[in-house]
């Protein structure tokens, strides 16, 4: 049964990572703004088809679009 | 009507066709080219009609040139490498957050602008070799962003999020978790050998863990149980601190001589839960401020005249604090004067609704004393300053020691009036319960005595106030009145005196009715009229002018304003004088005698024969009478006004019977009156809207600043009403009484949950395990009691 103090190091090992990243996304600032990040993500896919849409008029070769 | 294609305005004043694309002006249209020119169009996919009308003045940045003040702004600056963050008060949806973080397709030297929605800033890296901050800030304004930037910003900033309530939460969670996980064997197994072999090393891992929990994250509950303590008020923390404490030692104890495995689980659970509720009860507007004084509308900076030596003056930008008794400013259209001065010259007229809620502009002439705050309407004047910006009149109010106190009246919440009677009930109970067992079986007698103690601590009760209220501020918010704290809810609970302010607050800011009275004007004389009144910048001709909507404008032969006065022109043989009454009649008429002197009116006379007089009414909101006469029912009415007793009998006409009015009131004033109010006893809820109602709105129990438009600055209050549900006045007032009400049945509810405890606590019966069931559940149970009723009984209320 010794193999138990094995399974509490590494559980409270794990727990500590997890406390550690709480920590530290909370000082970086990242629950400062938990509005703008969700409309952010939504630009680049729109860019990304509208771009699509406009090669697809002219049939030029797909390139890269360029990401705001 | 047809709309503009970029800021959704009606184009009524003219049209503009491009690309097929209507436009309101060529502000909008230039938007639109520029947007359209770097390809930027998506824009307008976003949002329909996203955009606002850029109103550029080329002057108002020009103190973007001083480099002491461009410091004040920048974030960080190094090398090549600018970081200046903006507050811009008109973001508003998507499109706002898109065109702002690819500025650098518009200006290649930003490398990076990253917005803050809820606070409506934007942070921009830029390259400072190629971009300046002015033609940066320029650039913002040209499409419509344009930043704001007072005399707030000169100071340095410091980010006040409350993240030690996060990290001390994240701490009793984190310990609450591990804790339960090793407390879980012990619950049921008492007696096994390979629990008897490792007990121990789960109760001093359980015990390392309660550590932080304690002395970390339990830390503000002593702090303020002593602080209670030592002004002789047993608030709620008292009994907390109390649990706290006996659990800990009662679970240290028990595991140093092998008694049990101690209550660190309801230990941590307990902090764990109150910190949520602590959480729970503050509820941030991100981008409004209840906090701001004269700084935040006051500019940052003045254009200053240095004389030099050949006799000529230059123009120099200078910071409103270096300005001292004796130097010369230039003010120009539209300014806020930020000093007591006297006018050199130019031709004042000073708007200072601002300051004293009066509506209209007054003329001044050199000679006369400007004060600080009014806003200047028409041409450039040259001033002198009396007293600096730290002295003024204006910014004299916020010496007034009401400002300086952190508190106002001492305010005892109902959780503590009621933790007052239940420490003296729970520390009884524990003498007599632990008496008893002396007499009867000494060994259990310390038991009995934590064991009362710890299942006692008035976590439900702590717990009840904050959901309950942390509740309805999130309801209140969503019905667009946003509250500083959940303590306000309480205050307004008991209040029994309503003031208003009436300019901006009862009645609709900037919205004027106009009639016209006296002898009807022939179409000849109204076409005068309206050339003449064109031709003035006077805010009044200016707002006459509009609601005449001539399109026939003729040429005038003769034109002379003059200021503080009136208007004389005259076309072929018809003159008309258009002023003051005094300006248009003359002695000889018969002067059809003027009712009210102090109402706003444009007199009329054409060829010296008095015709009447166009009178400026305030608009009041609508359904005001009936709002007014639903809260007359319940509390006294007061309305403070710092304008003129023009409109008093129309004001008692409309209002309920028993509203006090009072005018000409100044800031001091109102902030006098409700302090006399507050002396007679009376609990004074204040309403208004400007800087003149500043002090009066912290002097009162609870200050509630209206406001048109949210993005529009209000001054420091306990809570901001979106004037559109002004209405609702009367909902939110007793949606405050039911919350109490909703506090009181819990706060029976967890009685309850106490005298059940308690009959396990004096029995000697309480186990770790029964603790650990009974704490959380009296919590969530409270959790769930709370939400659900002021869903239901407070949120029927604010339906409609």
């Amino acid at each position: 049964m010794s193999i138990i103090y094995m399974l509490l190091a590494i559980s409270v090992f794990v727990a500590l990572i997890f406390f550690a990243a709480f920590i530290f996304s909370v000082k970086n600032g990242q629950y400062d703004d938990t509005y703008t990040p969700s409309v952010r993500m939504l630009f680049d896919d729109e860019i990304v088809k509208e771009d699509a849409t406009k090669l697809n008029e002219t049939t030029e070769k797909p390139t890269v679009p360029k990401k705001g | 009507m047809t709309s503009c294609f970029h800021c959704g305005d009606p184009c009524d004043e003219e049209l503009i066709v491009h690309h097929d694309k209507n436009f309101c002006c060529y502000g909008c249209k230039t938007v639109f080219d520029i947007l359209n020119d770097n390809d930027l169009n998506y824009y307008y996919d976003l949002e329909k009609t996203p955009g606002n009308s850029p109103k550029i003045s080329e002057t108002k940045f020009e103190f973007l040139d001083n480099p002491n003040i461009v410091g004040k702004l920048l974030e960080f600056d190094e090398g090549n490498t600018q970081i200046v963050s903006f507050l811009i008060p008109s973001i508003h949806c998507s499109s706002c957050i898109w065109v702002l973080e690819n500025l650098n397709k518009l200006q290649p030297a930003v490398s990076n602008s990253q917005v803050n929605f809820p606070e409506k800033t934007v942070r921009i890296t830029f390259n400072s070799e190629t971009l300046t901050v002015k033609q940066l800030v320029l650039l913002l304004a040209q499409i419509g962003y344009e930043p704001y930037i007072s005399l707030e910003d000169a100071k340095p900033k410091e980010r006040s999020h409350n993240k030690k309530l996060i990290f001390k939460l994240g701490v009793a969670g984190f310990a609450f978790g591990n804790v339960m996980f090793l407390s879980f064997p012990e619950y049921f197994q008492e007696t096994e050998f390979w629990l008897d072999s490792f007990k121990h090393l789960f109760r001093w891992l359980m015990f390392s863990f309660s550590l932080p929990v304690v002395f970390y994250s339990g830390q503000d509950y002593f702090i303020s149980a002593y602080k209670g303590l030592r002004s002789k008020i047993l608030n709620i923390d008292v009994p907390i601190a109390l649990g706290i404490s006996v659990l800990f030692i009662r679970s240290t104890i028990d595991i140093v001589f092998d008694l049990g495995s101690g209550f660190f689980d309801s230990l941590t659970g307990l902090v764990f839960f109150l910190l949520l509720g602590k959480f729970f009860q503050q509820k941030t507007y991100a981008y409004l401020s209840f906090e701001r004084d004269y700084k935040s509308y006051f500019p940052m900076a003045v254009t200053q005249l240095l004389k030099k030596e050949d006799g000529t003056y230059s123009e120099i930008q200078s910071e409103v604090h270096h300005i001292k008794k004796g130097d010369r400013l230039l003010i120009r259209n539209n300014e806020l004067i930020s000093v007591d001065a006297v006018l050199l010259k130019g031709e004042a007229l000073i708007d200072y609704s601002f300051v004293t809620g009066e509506a209209n502009p007054v003329s001044k002439a050199s000679g006369d004393t400007l004060y600080a705050g009014g806003k200047q309407q028409g041409g450039v004047l040259e001033i002198e300053v009396l007293k600096p910006v730290s002295q003024s009149y204006l910014t004299q109010l916020w010496s007034n020691d009401i400002f300086s106190k952190n508190n106002k009246s001492p305010f005892q919440s109902i959780t503590d009036r009621i933790s007052k009677r239940f420490t003296v009930g729970v520390l009884s109970i524990a003498f007599l319960a632990t008496l008893v067992w002396l007499i009867y079986d000494a060994s259990h007698a310390f038991n009995v005595f934590t064991a009362v103690l710890i299942v006692a601590c008035p976590c439900a009760i702590a717990l009840a106030a904050p959901f309950t209220l942390g509740n309805i501020l999130r309801l209140f918010g969503k019905k667009k009145c946003y509250l500083k704290e959940a303590s306000v809810i309480e205050q307004m609970a008991k209040i029994d005196t309503l003031v208003f302010d009436k300019t901006g607050t009862l009645t609709a800011a900037a919205k004027n009715i106009i009639r016209y009275e006296g002898v009807d004007l022939s179409e000849e004389e109204e076409e005068l009229l309206a050339t003449s009144l064109r031709t003035s910048n006077h805010p009044l001709s200016r707002a006459l002018y509009k609601e005449l909507q001539k399109n026939n404008i003729c040429t005038l032969d003769e034109y002379e304003e003059i200021l503080g006065k009136g208007i004389t022109a005259r076309i072929a043989k018809s003159e008309i004088k258009i002023g003051s009454h005094q300006f248009v009649t003359n002695e000889s008429d018969i002067v059809v005698s003027e009712t009210n002197p102090n109402r706003t009116g444009v007199h009329i006379s054409t060829n010296n024969t008095y015709k009447g007089c166009y009178i400026f009414q305030n608009q009041y909101r609508e359904g005001i009478a009936e709002t007014m006469q639903t809260l007359a029912n319940k509390y006294e009415l007061i309305v403070l006004s710092g304008d003129n007793e023009g409109e008093r009998e129309y004001l008692s006409e409309l209002l309920p019977k028993g509203t006090k009015l009072y005018f000409n009131q100044k800031p001091e004033d109102k902030l006098q009156f409700i302090d006399n109010l507050q002396r007679k006893g009376k609990s004074v809820l204040m309403m208004g809207d400007g800087l003149n109602d500043a002090g009066a709105l912290k002097q009162s129990n609870v200050g509630i600043a209206l406001s048109e438009n949210t993005n529009v600055f209000t001054p420091a209050c306990d809570g901001i009403l979106d004037a559109r549900v002004f209405n609702d006045i009367p909902n939110f007032l007793s949606a405050s009484k039911r919350g109490i009400q909703i506090i009181q049945w819990s706060f029976l509810f967890s009685l309850f949950y106490n005298i059940i405890g308690l009959s396990f606590a004096v029995t000697g019966h309480l186990k770790p395990v029964i603790a650990a069931i009974l704490m959380p559940l009296s919590s969530i149970s409270i959790v769930i009691f709370t939400t659900l009723l002021v869903r239901f009984y407070v949120g029927t209320l604010l339906k409609r």
